[in-house]
């Protein structure tokens, strides 16, 4: 008999007791728990800003057309000069910045990578309760290897991919999950000494979220009342309280 | 070295009394644990709190894993077909042994001599690193404390932090004395000794061709595998290397990718006290271009399908090893976690480990007696293991088996006398009539700390208090014979 097969059949015999006709959807799994949030969109942003910041990144809100300086600015304050970019990623946004862009098409070796500065991706989705993001591996976010080995990741957030809850999170992403997907929060940390957080081990040290905020976000997925609610306005650059 | 000699347990740990005892006289230890576990354990409160829905979350779980549990072959053949869909190559290991050969052989057809580690129970569980180390091939640790255990030659001592014994001065010094290429100006700093680590690893990283890992979850109809981490050495080893292999107890099933919603909640807030970790990798085999190409899940036996023919048992394999169950142990909190002889320490450990290997070693069952059974475990368990439970009925277990091996410990001896007293109404009157007075002298205020002969193993952990002068029954009767002369009882 296989390995297999001796597997199953100590697995059959062990559960001798559980009646034959039993189906696994016979085992009722209730989940009362909360899917979703009745947080108006303003306030998901606000709250996906101070959970991503309590990881210790820093988080940029900016427009759209406020964004290609918010690169340049985080650039220079990180003294970024060269970047690592997946195909797809909109090139001018690193090359406006006055940056090394590194393309990685033809794909980088690893050590290659090891010595770009950092790494500009998109993502996929943004998780308000944890400060998560989700990088798959679509346009702009490109294989793993990038988003992990240099040193300081610059991650561009729109504000229609954040949703409030891991649940909302993992239906968005179910469509992609046949291709790898990595959630990231807050930059590479450890507590294996003493249990104390300590940031910044293997994966990038730093994390620089620019969350980009149009006008017209968020209007048509979270419902009409969204968009005359004070918390709305408060989505603003500048008008935050 | 370090490993468990055979699955699962130390061979030259003692058991369970005789080894806490040794791990009690650790003052340094005992203020570190003292620490870090009351820490832990306000963190996780804190985290836990924010959540209003966090009873629904541990039934949601709870009843995931039991479904996963009660139809295990069905969902074992669905992973299976899904892995295999997605170019992942399975094997299947009854026991330790078989599966370090398997890993042995998968390695060496790649011909690489050193591989790199992502942090796992199932691979700490049956040793993979000894296994291969005696067959000249070098398995690397690449989470920060287990690298420090690696380093020291020492065991891992929790679940999540197996280096959680050390304190800061003690990995500094390890550090120094075993990684190359160290500054001589390193201080103590945590920050400092994670800087160190990463520049120690980096280049392993780049240059690794082989990983080996563990796995949170599977997902049966996806094949999607699921490595939660904090650092990012986890996904240096799933995504630069080329070859993969996953060892996976059988038991880290769930039926879909939508349940992972349960779960990505449940673990991070349960085992750092985080809304969520840093890291958390999903993938579904092999995806051209992205990391490993050659990809292998091994599921694992190695006593999983004794622990679940035992329906009360069964449970235990409920676990996602998050540790919350240690953090709040009072018991592991004095002990720490190498008095439980086995790489699956604290309340789930005592469970754990006797059911995975049978009662047959006494270390096995002194497990389930090393619990003061305040629940403590069950109340934080995200899952909803019922610990206390699990344990008293593996009490049950160790004295059955002692009484078929015809073993007549003093605890049997005992309640045999007091059988014997029990039955005989005279004997009984006559027994607290004669001894209670003598005790209760001899106790004086603060009660008995010592009894002689057998008793003594009684008195060795804990006091007797003072007995009364009379027994009940005799104070019952001079109440009801002359009620109006008696005062104080």
């Amino acid at each position: 008999m296989s390995a297999r097969d001796t597997i199953l059949s100590r697995v059959r015999e062990a559960l001798a007791d559980v009646p034959d006709d039993e189906r696994p959807a016979d085992v009722a799994v209730p989940r009362d728990y909360r899917r979703t949030s009745r947080l108006p969109v303003a306030d998901v942003l606000d709250l996906f800003v101070r959970t991503v910041e309590e990881y210790g990144a820093a988080v940029h809100r900016v427009e759209p057309d406020t964004l290609a300086a918010a690169v340049r600015a985080v650039c220079q304050e990180r003294r970024i000069r060269s970047m690592a970019a997946a195909a797809g990623f909109p090139e001018h946004l690193v090359t406006g910045a006055g940056v090394v862009l590194m393309r990685d098409s033809p794909p980088m070796s690893a050590g290659s990578l090891n010595r770009a500065d950092a790494v500009i991706t998109t993502a996929a989705v943004g998780i308000a309760e944890t400060g998560t993001i989700a990088l798959g591996t679509g346009s702009g976010m490109g294989r793993r290897a990038l988003s992990l080995v240099p040193d300081t990741h610059v991650c561009l957030v729109r504000a229609d991919q954040v949703v409030a809850t891991v649940p909302e999170a993992l239906d968005r992403l179910a469509p992609q999950a046949d291709r790898p997907i990595t959630l990231v929060s807050g930059g590479s940390a450890t507590s294996d000494i003493e249990l104390v957080r300590v940031e910044g081990v293997h994966g990038p040290r730093v994390l620089e979220v620019i969350l980009v905020e149009s006008p017209t976000d968020g209007d048509s997925s979270n419902g009409p009342d969204d968009r005359a609610s004070p918390g709305r306005r408060r989505a603003a650059p500048g008008t935050a309280g | 070295m370090s490993g468990p000699t055979g699955p699962v347990v130390w061979a030259d740990v003692p058991p369970f009394p005789t080894a806490a005892k040794k791990q009690l006289a650790k003052e340094e230890q005992r203020a570190t644990l003292s620490r870090v576990t009351h820490q832990i354990r306000a963190k996780r409160a804190a985290v836990v709190h924010e959540r209003d829905d966090w009873e629904d979350l541990r039934r949601a779980g709870e009843q995931i894993k039991t479904r996963v549990l009660r139809h295990l072959d069905t969902y074992l053949e669905q992973a299976e077909q899904a892995l295999t869909d997605a170019g992942v190559t399975v094997h299947w290991a009854v026991d330790a042994d078989h599966a370090n050969r398997i890993i042995y052989a998968l390695v060496s057809e790649t011909g690489e001599t050193e591989v790199v580690k992502v942090k796992s129970m199932a691979t700490a569980e049956i040793g993979v690193n000894e296994f291969l180390a005696k067959r000249g091939i070098t398995a690397v640790e690449t989470d920060l404390a287990e690298l420090i255990v690696q380093m020291a030659g020492d065991r891992p001592s929790h679940i999540v932090v197996p280096a959680i014994h050390r304190n800061r001065t003690e990995i500094r010094d390890i550090f120094t004395e075993h990684m190359p290429g160290v500054p001589d100006d390193l201080t103590d700093d945590p920050a400092q000794l994670a800087g160190q680590a990463r520049r120690h690893l980096r280049q392993k990283f780049l240059r690794a061709n082989v990983a080996i890992s563990g796995a949170n979850f599977v997902v049966a109809d996806s094949g999607t595998l699921c490595i939660v981490e904090s650092e990012g050495n986890g996904r240096m080893c799933l995504t630069l290397p080329d070859t993969l292999i996953s060892v996976v107890g059988i038991e880290k099933i769930v039926p879909t990718f939508a349940d992972l919603e349960v779960f990505l909640q449940l673990l991070p807030r349960s085992s750092t006290g985080e809304r969520m970790n840093p890291y958390t990798s999903l993938w579904s085999g092999v995806t051209p271009g992205d990391g490993p190409q050659n990809m292998h899940v091994v599921f694992l036996d190695n006593g999983r399908t004794k622990a679940l023919a035992d329906p009360v048992g069964r449970q235990a394999l409920r676990c996602i090893r998050c540790s919350a169950c240690l953090n709040s142990c009072p018991v592991y909190e004095r002990t720490g976690g190498h008095a439980y002889g086995s790489v699956y320490p604290g309340p789930i450990g005592a469970i754990l480990t006797p059911q995975l290997r049978g009662m047959d070693d006494p270390v096995d069952r002194a497990l389930p007696f090393a619990s003061s059974l305040c629940g403590a475990c069950y109340e934080v368990c995200p899952v909803r293991i019922n610990i206390p439970q699990v344990l008293t009925h593996l009490r049950g277990k160790a004295v059955d088996h002692d009484r078929e091996n015809r073993k007549r410990g003093v605890e049997r001896t005992a309640f045999r006398a007091a059988t014997f007293g029990f039955d005989n109404d005279l004997l009984y009157n006559a027994g607290l009539s004669a001894g209670l007075p003598a005790a209760h002298v001899a106790a004086g205020k603060d009660g008995l700390r010592w009894l002689p002969f057998l008793g003594g193993k009684w008195t060795a952990s804990r006091d007797v208090i003072r007995p009364p002068r009379q027994s009940f029954r005799r104070w019952w009767k001079q109440q009801t014979r002359a009620p109006a002369e008696q005062g104080e009882p």
